[in-house]
């Protein structure tokens, strides 16, 4: 090869660049370290800085110095009625989801031939992929008290089951579109890919051969599941339930098309932050889910939940 | 695959999660349909077509439409480039605080919308900028990173470097070889991750609302509608197109991974 | 006469490792040159230093007599055929054949008239429209091969590229690459830890351990008289002697090699010729391999020596029968190579 005479630009960055590999990379890396480290952690870090101003109730105005009052409001009985009400909620739903999501993770990877797997697989990625508030108004349509659920159990003559559910105290609520069931319903609902892909991926990597194994050495499919594929699908589970958690301590829609006036930590940071402007309260509110998440994931990571994402 | 017959039980339970999953979406169709306009009442009263034309005439919703293209157009070009930059950064060299990186670009979308609209709300608000086009976009940009990102890695971690030293030793610099070479190979991934990315940008409502100020994108638009009795199967008609519209591209982003997919699962 | 290659006091290290351990070397123009030895002995790394993927910690590299040591592969006269063959997926066959020139920008008629000149040579006609993913592995290495030399560099590099062929093609391209080699009439620089494969086809080899070269030479310089223990070792069976058999059976106690092929087994008390030095043993091992018996005696003066004969004339079960004899090992003192170590 002849030495070429005039080197053109892109040549020379480019040798440029060959000979300064770790140059390169910082180049690479600039752009988007810039972004997260500008706009996402510095926004979160202006979160923490508004926690701890406050807002003077008479003015109106966000009041720039440094205190921990608007932490302490947190402690009021009405804040942590919310605190624990979402907390209860997120319980509840992740529970349910990991009871529905588990016979169909099981059932794709263990029995499910490969074509089989494949429309399963998208069948449960579609919803996940597909709009989140529509798939949330759909439950409101099939809800409502003049809707389909309510006519099924009217032609089964089961209506009283359904008015007797809405009567219970602190779940019920004039009709199943504005209840805490009905919330329940929906979040279990919209929640319930998260469950479902990470404990299929945790089941997919117990190598056939454990199974066979178990079997060899004389375990009956129950024995075996409970010994072998249990406790390997286990960090699936821990790391599904971080999403459901996660989610349903931080959802202002579900509550607000589904729910009553008491508030969910999600609704309550909107409001603080809308029209009263006291962002500080809303910040200081939204450090309880981050607060909780992070003890959650510090535990789920001892629990080896990180290879199963 | 396990060569047993399943247990009945397993395949009615797993049968009624799928349903459970699918089905509800459907029932949307169906009240897009109903000449009910104030109750969602089933069995429907009447049927009739009549809501479709009404929603297209309906110019509040082609504005929050219009929106929420543009940013989810805009938001998804710069996630493809900060998604592929770190990609090839990630892929290709072992740095100290490979991880972190990582972990940071899955942070926006780890933790609840929530968070990160509130967070963008509290520097807009200490910063005193104003809410606009551009406040919308820099947030869905953020969370949409690590959805290119994760396509792209798991490319560039399939493709073989010795195709860059074999493009190299043929007389190709740098970016002749990014251009002939890797480009072509990751293509797909581009398209799938930027799909993904599209679509996550188009259904997003809780960071939206944090950043948006006086606009409506379409999600915005219907949560606002949800709380109005009025035109009630208009929304319908609108969240009958939108399912359809955003299942395209996660089909076609399926089909670009699909064989990627699989092989990998089946390597776990 | 400038040599086509030269490496001066060449190391590359790896943090602690030190993969390439100062080497000099010089490959002249139009050789077969091998890079022999075991795994990561340094012999792919230096390769690579050639081809410009690795830039030397130390000491430089010379492309006929210009110092290349800090430019990129795409500016040095070289290119490699890869041990995966690193064919691009997206392209087809002619594609990936003419991908050097298309780069330089030759007008597409001259390169759609080289490929096919390049297939002809490979022995590929006709399969210009296929995919990598439609050819066997012996036709992607061809294609790899046409890929290279399309662009008529002065050197070509080969990493270990029969690696993936079993042992019937890998013998059969052995055979053709020599021949091509011969008629392009370039440098082959090849890499391989297969010493039967570097026997055959090398002008000249050298043998890598641990990062350092033990011994260049030709592949008889290189078999019949090793330089080191290792090298005795690695190319071909080694029979070691040392200490005091040696010292009974030569007369002093340096180390020496023998060759298997080169002892002569006959019965125990035959008479020793002149100019011949022998030892007494006791069969331990017999193995036949069809062409050849492989012996192995455990000798009265202690130690082992493995003594391979040709099948002239016996059969399977006449060599088996001479497990547990007692025989006389003799060979010529001119096949007894000293090892200086």
């Amino acid at each position: 090869m002849q030495a070429v005479k005039r080197v053109s630009l892109s040549q020379r960055i480019s040798n440029f660049l060959f000979l300064r590999p770790r140059l390169f990379l910082a180049l690479l890396l600039l752009p988007p370290i810039l972004w997260l480290g500008v706009v996402y952690l510095g926004s979160m870090l202006t979160l923490l800085i508004q926690s701890i101003f406050y807002l003077d109730d008479f003015t109106g105005q966000v009041v720039r110095e440094f205190t921990l009052r608007t932490y302490g409001e947190l402690f009021t009985q009405s804040n942590l009625d919310i605190i624990g009400r979402t907390a209860g909620m997120a319980t509840a739903v992740t529970l349910a989801a990991v009871l529905l999501a588990f016979p169909l993770a099981y059932y794709t990877t263990m029995h499910a031939t490969r074509r089989s797997k494949a429309l399963l697989y998208l069948s449960v990625v579609l919803p996940l992929w597909s709009s989140y508030l529509v798939r949330v108004y759909a439950w409101k349509l099939i809800l409502a008290k003049e809707g389909i659920i309510s006519w099924f159990f009217t032609q089964t003559s089961l209506s009283w089951v359904l008015e007797g559910l809405l009567r219970l105290p602190g779940i019920g609520g004039p009709s199943l579109s504005i209840s805490p069931i009905g919330m329940f319903l929906v979040f279990v609902y919209v929640w319930l890919p998260y469950m479902v892909l990470p404990i299929q991926a945790a089941l997919e990597r117990v190598p056939a051969s454990l199974l066979e194994a178990s079997e060899d050495l004389g375990a009956n499919a129950l024995v075996t599941f409970r010994h072998i594929t249990l406790p390997l699908a286990f960090p699936g589970v821990v790391a599904g339930s971080i999403f459901t958690f996660s989610l349903t301590l931080g959802d202002f829609i579900v509550p607000s098309v589904l729910g009553n006036s008491s508030f969910f930590i999600g609704q309550a940071v909107l409001s603080h932050q809308g029209t009263s402007g006291n962002i500080p309260l809303a910040a200081a509110l939204t450090t309880v889910p981050m607060a909780i998440m992070a003890l959650y994931l510090i535990i789920a990571r001892k629990l080896g939940a990180f290879e199963a994402l | 695959m396990n060569h047993n017959r399943p247990p009945l039980l397993l395949r009615i339970a797993a049968l009624f999660v799928l349903l459970f999953l699918n089905l509800p979406v459907w029932i949307i169709a169906l009240y897009a349909f109903t000449t009910d306009e104030t109750t969602y009442t089933f069995p429907l009263p009447g049927i009739t077509a009549r809501w479709f034309s009404v929603a297209w005439n309906r110019a509040d919703m082609w504005q929050a439409l219009s929106l929420s293209v543009r940013v989810a157009g805009i938001a998804t070009l710069l996630a493809l480039v900060i998604g592929t930059l770190a990609a090839a950064a990630v892929s290709r060299s072992k740095f100290f605080g490979r991880e972190s990186i990582s972990f940071l670009l899955v942070l926006p979308i780890a933790l609840p919308g929530i968070v990160t609209g509130i967070a963008l709300r509290s520097a807009l608000g200490l910063m005193e900028i104003p809410f606009s086009f551009w406040t919308i976009i820099v947030g869905h940009a953020t969370f949409c990173i690590v959805v290119v990102y994760n396509n792209v890695l798991a490319r560039f971690r399939r493709t073989s470097w010795s195709l860059v030293e074999a493009s190299m030793d043929l007389g190709a610099n740098g970016l002749q070889t990014f251009r002939h070479i890797l480009l072509p190979n990751i293509a797909t991934a581009l398209l799938a991750g930027g799909m993904l990315a599209f679509a996550l940008s188009f259904d997003e409502v809780i960071v939206t609302t944090f950043t948006a100020g006086q606009q409506s994108t379409l999600p915005i638009w219907i949560f606002s509608q949800l709380t109005r009795p009025r035109d009630r199967p208009v929304t319908n008609v609108i969240a009958l197109f939108v399912i359809v519209i955003t299942s395209i591209p996660i089909l076609l982003a399926y089909r670009f991974t699909q064989q990627g997919d699989l092989a990998e699962e089946r390597k776990k | 006469m400038q040599p086509a290659i030269s490496f001066v006091n060449v190391s590359r290290h790896f943090g602690e490792v030190r993969a390439v351990d100062d080497i000099t070397l010089d490959i002249m123009d139009g050789e077969f040159f091998t890079l022999l030895g075991p795994s990561g002995s340094g012999k792919t790394t230096s390769l690579r230093m050639v081809a410009g993927f690795e830039r030397p910690s130390k000491g430089e590299i010379y492309l006929h007599g210009a110092n290349v040591s800090q430019l990129p592969p795409y500016e040095r006269a070289v290119n490699t055929v890869f041990q995966d063959y690193a064919l691009f997926p997206h392209m087809s066959v002619a594609e990936n054949i003419s991908y050097g020139l298309m780069i330089r920008k030759v007008p597409k008629a001259e390169r759609m008239r080289r490929v096919e000149e390049m297939l002809a040579l490979v022995r590929l006609p006709n399969l210009g429209g296929r995919k990598p993913s439609q050819l066997s592995g012996g036709q992607r290495q061809r294609v790899a091969l046409a890929r290279a030399l399309i662009n008529r560099p002065p050197v070509l590099l080969l990493d270990e590229p029969l690696g993936a062929l079993d042992l019937k093609l890998r013998q059969q391209m052995q055979i053709e690459l020599k021949i091509i080699q011969q008629q392009v009439g370039i440098t082959f620089v090849y890499v391989t830890h297969d010493q039967e494969e570097a026997l055959t086809m090398s002008d000249r080899l050298a043998v890598f351990n641990n990062g350092k070269i033990e011994q260049v030479g030709s592949p008889s310089e290189i078999y019949e008289r090793p330089g080191t223990a290792f090298v005795a070792g690695f190319v071909g069976i080694s029979n070691l002697i040392s200490g005091s058999a040696a010292e009974a059976i030569a007369g002093s106690s340096e180390s020496f090699a023998v060759r298997p092929e080169k002892i002569h087994l006959a019965e125990a008390g035959t008479p020793v010729p002149d100019g011949r030095l022998s030892a007494d043993g006791r069969v331990r091992q017999v193995i036949y391999l069809g062409m050849y018996t492989r012996y192995t005696v455990e000798l009265d003066l202690g130690g082992e020596l493995t003594v391979v004969h040709q099948n002239l004339e016996t059969t399977s079960m006449d060599v088996l029968a001479a497990r547990g004899k007692r025989v006389r090992l003799m060979w010529n003192r001119t096949h007894m190579q000293p090892i200086g170590d």
